[in-house]
């Protein structure tokens, strides 16, 4: 540890430290534009200088390092006259165009422009003007006011692993590019615009759409996929204008991916805003009190083991815990919440959690990836992977289709046979053994096949048989792909006592099926005769099929609780009212529920709350994961054998993959440029 | 890119040769070190097999390939060093030093010489027949010689007017007169030889 004086604060940092932090550590703001405290310094902005005892001149604090015994001082006429000279340069190929830019109002340059910057400009010759770049349908540029902090380039290179940004040509013509043009390839390019400290590179669908005083903010979680990841959901009146990560440094850190961030614009299309019924084989509006008396009359007399209830994708553990204790009340253990198929074992916590935890990546020092393309099915989750790889000694490999992970990866083999060969010892399992923390992640995409159960019990084994499981360290993983896929799991919706799978509620083997946001399957798999009830927020395919629609409110429109793959439970708050009649779920159940006298026993969210808290130990505290460890090494059960289809990508189509997104034209537009293919894989 | 580029580049077998001996340089795993002397080597194979010695894009994707490096670091390294050229240029390439020493020695008259022997209009300009391009370079390091005119990597030193003319038209004729001073001059000594240390005993004397 290294003592530092900071304006005669004395702080204690560690050796290695730069002043930059020692400053922040005494509370000492220091304006900035390069440096960014999860990227690599740069030192090229000059902003944040400070004067040092007994040095010369003035120091660029970020990529100074502290010694024993410093003297810092942040504001002193030599630090402002410094600063001002660098904001003085900073502005003279600056636009100045704040009133047009998308910017304004959150941009650093504005900002500190008001702390050091001039009420003139001295420079009256030409300003540079430099052509705008088009990297691809999410980001929109405007490359003259570019500060040229790199930022992006070294965000693009470090973070997301495709480095397809640099600085080309040299001083006045240096310019920030992709040099040959092209769409960039990352599924964290959104986090480009957050990390600009200009203009430069902004939201393309936010494109001159508002600013930021306007806007009311809430603080939300991401559902689009089962990292989640902490959101900032900004709405002005009845619209979601933009949605913004917000810092969680156990689950995103600061980032977040793009479909998440993008497809918003889905939530105003395709959607259910007023109940359905099908009369004389056609869909035709209705009221609430009409829907209900349909599905009622339908109900009525119908035994237990007729009813079944599907949980979607995006559904909120209050919803969900409110249709398992309507169909409770209906005598039904016909549940289910993979509509994936996946052989998941709900019996037992760690048997479908993400047991390290997101942080525990962290710690990790080998990592074994079964079935899971971890890039494209939690983008945030792979970078915290590409983090701790970059920091030295992991060793990944992967049994599955070869992908670029952006950090290399040793293919071991794409089937389950290479499972077999890795429980028997050989090759990879060595590594794994000899490793201090072992780690194994599973996809659940992996467990979505006939022999899924079998894959299931076989990386439990692996991850025993090389040490993966200890009272202090729990490296089996499972990878969800949504984020209300584990809140149901929690809540043990899947089928109960003598109940149907969703396999086994297929082809008419019942006669009515409440389906909550269950999108994910085919609805031609139900038989011609059965009865559905959609209830959801938007008009997808499984709406088509139903006989009564019940409008749902989406994840941004309801005060939820959502578990993402960790089994960490986290609220997320209303931005913005549900569109024209539709409401929040569980009122909704709640409402039906009265009608038929089957009263599901809570009239508050409060209530309802403390309802969970008792279904599920994770839904008690928020925003916790269960404890590190484990005790129990018994292996789910498995009663079939592992075949021999290699793995395959699970979500076809990364911008396509929920309803929100296949509603949005943003994730078309993705879809189309971005294809199918495969990015080509980064040399590096 | 307003100019055509080739839609293929591959080091040919003289290129392979220099670029093992190269990369060998390098520790293991430090490879991309090497990318100017691979992006040198790949203006040189483009000089001559097309006669216009610079870098197309195939050709930095070519050297991150062998690299192993994203196509993006070596674009930068390329469009950094003025060295590189990323257009056609001319069958030769004059490069007219404008810095303090040579300019106070007539580096004035060189440029307008190779202007209008080169029929060149100005810098960056390249002849009707393919032959010149003209560029203007900061210091080449030979200032005892000035003015300096770098033909490719030759240096021709000591130049006026007639001698850059002469110069210029040598090499239209395809001739390749000797580099160095073109007064005769012996390295960096005075013009006329040496003029001290002529009575020094040569060794056993």
């Amino acid at each position: 540890m290294a003592k530092v004086t900071v304006d005669g604060i004395e702080v204690e940092v560690p050796n290695g430290a730069t002043v930059l932090q020692a400053c922040e550590a005494a509370g000492k703001e220091i304006p900035r534009f390069c440096y960014h405290e999860r990227l690599s310094i740069a030192g090229n902005c000059r902003m944040c200088l400070v004067e040092v005892e007994r040095a010369p001149k003035p120091v660029a604090s970020c990529a100074y390092p502290v010694a024993d015994g410093m003297k810092v001082f942040t504001d002193t006429p030599v630090v402002r006259n410094a600063r001002r000279g660098v904001m003085e340069f900073l502005l003279i190929n600056h636009p100045l165009d704040c009133p047009i830019c998308d910017q304004g109002g959150e941009c650093d340059l504005q900002d500190q422009a008001m702390g050091y910057g001039m009420d003139h400009s001295r420079y009256r010759e030409e300003k540079r003007v430099v052509k705008d770049k088009y990297v691809g349908p999410l980001i929109k540029t405007i490359m003259t006011r570019c500060i040229q902090c790199t930022r992006c380039v070294r965000f693009a290179a470090e973070v997301a692993g495709t480095p397809e940004l640099g600085g080309t040509n040299r001083g006045e013509n240096m310019e920030i590019g992709t040099y040959v043009e092209k769409a960039l390839t990352s599924e964290l390019s959104g986090n480009l615009i957050d990390i600009c400290p200009v203009g430069a590179l902004t939201s393309r669908p936010y494109a001159f759409v508002s600013r930021p005083w306007e806007l009311r903010k809430t603080d939300s979680i991401d559902v689009q996929d089962a990292v989640g990841t902490a959101i900032r959901v900004d709405s002005r009146g009845p619209e979601v204008m933009r949605i913004l990560p917000r810092v969680n440094e156990a689950v995103n850190e600061e980032w977040m991916a793009d479909r998440g961030r993008f497809s918003f614009d889905g939530l105003k299309r395709k959607r259910l805003d007023r109940p359905w019924v099908r009369r004389d084989g056609k869909l035709a509006p209705a009221t609430w009190a009409e829907a209900f008396a349909a599905i009622a009359k339908k109900l009525e007399g119908l035994p237990g083991d007729r009813i079944g209830a599907i949980a979607g994708d995006l559904v909120d553990a209050e919803s969900v815990l409110a249709l398992k204790d309507l169909m409770a009340a209906y005598g039904s253990a016909n549940l289910d919440c993979r509509q994936d198929g996946a052989a998941i074992d709900a019996s037992r916590g760690d048997w479908f959690r993400f047991n390290s935890g997101i942080a525990g990546i962290d710690e990790a020092d080998a990592l074994l990836i079964i079935g899971s393309d971890v890039r494209r099915e939690a983008p945030v989750l792979n970078a915290r992977i590409r983090k701790r790889w970059s920091l030295g000694k992991l060793k990944v490999g992967v049994v599955g289709p070869k992908t670029d992970f952006t950090y290399p990866v040793k293919v071991l083999g794409e089937g389950p046979e290479t499972l077999t060969a890795l429980l028997a010892g050989q090759g990879f399992a060595e590594v794994l053994k000899d490793a201090q923390r072992p780690m194994v992640i599973l996809g659940r995409g992996a467990i979505a096949r006939p022999d899924g159960a079998a894959v299931l019990a076989t990386a439990w084994q692996i991850a025993e048989a090389v040490g993966a499981l200890k009272p202090d360290w729990h490296g089996f993983n499972m990878l969800h792909h949504f984020g209300g896929q584990v809140g149901a799991l929690e809540l043990g919706f899947v089928p109960g006592q003598g109940g149907k799978a969703l396999g086994a509620m297929m082809g008419g083997n019942i006669d009515a099926l409440w389906l909550l946001g269950a999108d994910g399957f085919d609805p031609a798999r139900i038989g011609a005769e059965t009865f559905v009830i959609y209830q959801g927020h938007h008009g997808d395919r499984a709406a088509a099929r139903a006989d009564v629609i019940l409008p749902g409110a989406a994840y941004t429109e309801k005060d939820a609780t959502y578990v993402n793959t960790e089994g960490r439970a986290q609220q997320a708050f209303l931005a913005i009212h549900p569109p024209g009649e539709a409401r929040e779920d569980w009122r909704i159940l709640r409402a039906y529920s009265e009608g038929v006298g089957k009263t599901l026993p809570y009239d508050s969210l409060a209530q309802l709350r403390a309802r969970l808290a008792q279904a599920a130990p994770c839904f008690a505290t928020l925003d916790a994961i269960p404890a590190s460890g484990c005790t129990d090494m018994t292996a789910p059960a498995s009663n079939v054998a592992l075949g021999s289809a290699p793995f395959v990508a699970a979500l076809p189509s990364y911008h396509l993959a929920d309803t929100i997104a296949r509603a949005s034209e943003v994730m078309a537009e993705c879809a189309s440029i971005y294809g199918g293919a495969a990015p080509r894989l980064a040399a590096e | 890119m307003s100019h055509p580029e080739p839609d293929h580049f591959a080091f040919d077998a003289d290129s392979n040769a220099q670029i093992e001996k190269i990369v060998a340089r390098y520790p293991e795993g430090k490879q991309a070190s090497a990318v100017i002397p691979l992006l040198y080597i790949a203006q040189k194979q483009m000089g001559r097999a097309t006669g216009s010695a610079w870098v197309p894009r195939v050709a930095m994707d070519a050297v991150a390939e062998r690299l192993s490096m994203p196509p993006i670091r070596v674009y930068e390294v390329a469009t950094f060093y003025f060295m590189f050229n990323t257009k056609p240029i001319g069958r030769f390439h004059l490069q007219v030093c404008g810095t303090t020493p040579c300019w106070l020695r007539g580096s004035d008259d060189v440029l307008r010489a190779c202007k209008d022997a080169g029929h060149l209009k100005g810098y960056g300009d390249t002849s009707q027949d393919g032959l010149f391009t003209l560029s203007e370079v900061e210091c080449l390091g030979a200032c005892v010689n000035a003015p300096i005119l770098a033909v490719d990597d030759d240096f021709y030193e000591d130049l006026d007017y007639d001698r850059t003319v002469a110069l210029i038209e040598a090499l239209r004729r395809g001739e390749r007169p000797q580099p160095g001073s073109t007064i005769g001059r012996q390295t960096s000594a005075p013009e006329g030889g040496p003029l001290v240390l002529h009575d020094v005993p040569a060794a056993g004397e």
